[in-house]
């Protein structure tokens, strides 16, 4: 019931972009085409989840016993920069044909604060590591279904009439903040 | 073969040196404002005990002791206050992790009757403006000499006595579930309760 | 002061403005923005760390080889988010708390590691500074005008002084997360119609 919780609440009501603000460049840089708004979030979910056990692990068997926590914001970056490229190393390798449709999006990951924003959330938020994976996977999902459904949205748009004076940035923030408006609904049924 | 060999150990021995550079210099600031960071903390919840309890002229931190909350799962800090030896009201810091934002701590004043005095949020992560607001006058002052055995520790959506926060439902419920934990430890210890 | 150095310092505040014009770091802009003193805070931090960075990547730049380049500056700025985790901590407990996760975010706030690429690893120290600088102050200013903006319509007060009391009540929706990308929207239209953008 508790990892139910968990993962409602980081899917719809606390959802990573809309309301977290987290992967915000993603979000509004690779949303113009529902396709590559999927592979994203593939990705993502997929990067996310592994950094987040790596982490994990680190934080509870280095960093806390030997009094390092001050060190959390380096060693988890570069975990995370480091594991980025080995994934793309592997994927390389071994499935050339899914590194044609992943690969161009693993560089942009680094970058992207969700990954290292949860990694340190599951952190304060003092999850035992089968929570954090719950909380983990599911705002992955969320940042999914956000840039998708967005996608979608501006697929359409790309086809309408904008007034001159909204075109380019401010009607697709606009549109961002409409969608967040109807994601706070959720908000009524948590707890 | 030289030339490879060059090609792989310049790179790793100049990252090694930054690594290092950055370790030795993070490890430095570390020690220096250790000892300020710790202050700032004990500051931070000296002076939360002392805007929720009475006047006092004792030593709140050095007197602490923890007692068990009423299902006995956990302990939760108390500070008493004394004014001329005489105890005159105590601190209970308590938690929940149950905020919009996660985990947040209370620090709540009861009368040695058993009435809340008023509470201080010490540190959470709820949305600055709104869930934040739980720590605001307009909130705090419904529970300042509150009477829990006489109006209901709730807020009003959950048939209580409590206004929520505009907008905030979840982080007012969230410290009102704080400071209960800490009421009911609160009396338990009262009444003869098993402390340690 | 020369021409090419008064164009470093200045290019960030207006006309390269990293959040208006070129869309960069826009995690803490539109997360922390709740207040005036949160964007100020916010955008102090990161030019701190912007200066710091931008400081040591252009006098290290000749040392490193290009392979780890990118791995070299994340642990340079890696290491100064750090000390000013500690820092602030230390002597500003209220705004660590106030800007909570964002303060160890600002590592991969495009902004920082941007410069470091685009100008810090190809420029001299000093031009280096002036561009921190200027991008900083265009950062601060941004963040502290989007604070400002959302504090008045949504908590009708600015830096913390109410002036509306109980007249009216304020927008609550701009400082709730969909009020952050409307206001953003309506200063980049104005921004916009300013810079003549058709």
């Amino acid at each position: 019931m508790a990892y139910l919780m968990i993962f409602i609440t980081a899917i719809f009501v606390n959802n990573i972009i809309l309301s977290q603000f987290l992967g915000i460049c993603p979000f509004l840089g690779v949303s113009k085409k529902i396709s590559t708004a999927v592979g994203m979030g593939i990705a993502v979910m997929f990067v996310m989840t592994l950094a987040t056990i790596v982490t994990f692990l680190i934080y509870y068997t280095f960093l806390q016993p030997y009094n390092l926590k001050f060190m959390t914001t380096v060693t988890f970056i570069l975990v995370i920069a480091s594991l980025v490229q080995m994934v793309e190393i592997i994927i390389k390798k071994s499935s050339p044909a899914l590194y044609q449709s992943l690969g161009i999006f693993l560089p942009l990951i680094t970058t992207n604060c969700a990954v290292l924003g949860i990694a340190i959330l599951t952190i304060q938020k003092n999850y035992t590591l089968l929570a954090g994976i719950c909380y983990t996977l599911a705002s992955a999902m969320g940042f999914t279904l956000a840039i998708v459904i967005f996608a979608g949205i501006r697929e359409r748009l790309d086809r309408t009439e904008v007034p001159q004076a909204l075109k380019g940035t401010p009607i697709v923030l606009i549109t961002a903040a409409l969608l967040s408006m109807a994601f706070m609904g959720f908000a009524g049924i948590s707890y | 073969m030289s030339y490879k060999i060059k090609e792989f150990i310049v790179p790793v021995i100049t990252l090694v040196v930054i690594a290092s550079v950055s370790a030795f210099m993070l490890g430095y600031v570390h020690d220096v404002t250790f000892n300020a960071i710790q202050k700032a903390k004990d500051n931070h919840e000296l002076q939360a005990i002392s805007e929720v309890v009475n006047e006092f002229d004792n030593d709140p931190f050095a007197e602490k002791t923890t007692i068990m909350t009423k299902d006995k799962k956990d302990k939760l800090i108390m500070y008493p206050a004394r004014k001329g030896g005489k105890l005159t009201s105590v601190a209970i810091k308590s938690y929940t992790n149950t905020g919009f934002g996660g985990r947040i701590e209370v620090m709540t004043g009861f009368n040695v009757a058993g009435s809340i005095k008023t509470f201080k949020v010490i540190s959470s992560n709820e949305t600055p403006g709104l869930g934040s607001k739980v720590d605001d006058p307009k909130f705090k002052n419904q529970l300042t000499d509150f009477y829990p055995h006489r109006q209901i520790l709730k807020v009003k959506q959950d048939g209580g006595d409590i206004d929520a926060v505009t907008a905030a439902t979840i982080s007012s419920r969230a410290v009102l579930r704080a400071i209960e934990r800490a009421y009911d430890a609160f009396t338990n210890f009262n009444s003869g309760g098993d402390n340690e | 002061m020369n021409k090419t150095s008064l164009d470093n310092l200045t290019r960030g505040i207006i006309r390269e403005n990293p959040i208006f014009v070129m869309l960069l770091g826009m995690c803490p802009t539109l997360g922390v923005t709740t207040s005036a003193i949160n964007g100020l805070g916010m955008g102090l931090a990161t030019m701190f760390v912007l200066m710091l960075s931008n400081i040591a990547i252009s006098s290290v730049k000749k040392i490193i080889p290009d392979i780890i380049r990118i791995p070299a500056f994340i642990v340079i700025i890696a290491s100064f988010v750090t000390m000013l985790e500690m820092i602030m901590q230390a002597y500003l407990p209220a705004l660590y708390s106030a800007l909570g996760i964002y303060i160890p975010l600002i590592v991969v706030n495009c902004i920082i590691l941007g410069r470091a690429e685009a100008f810090a690893s190809k420029n001299s120290i000093f031009q280096s500074l002036l561009d921190a600088i200027g991008m900083g102050i265009g950062f601060t200013l941004a963040l502290t005008l989007l604070g400002s903006l959302r504090e008045i319509l949504g908590n009708g007060s600015i830096f913390g002084f109410s002036f509306m009391g109980d007249i009216a009540n304020p927008i609550l929706l701009f400082i709730m997360p969909p009020g952050a990308f409307l206001a953003l929207a309506s200063i980049i239209i104005v921004v916009n119609k300013l810079r003549g953008v058709k």
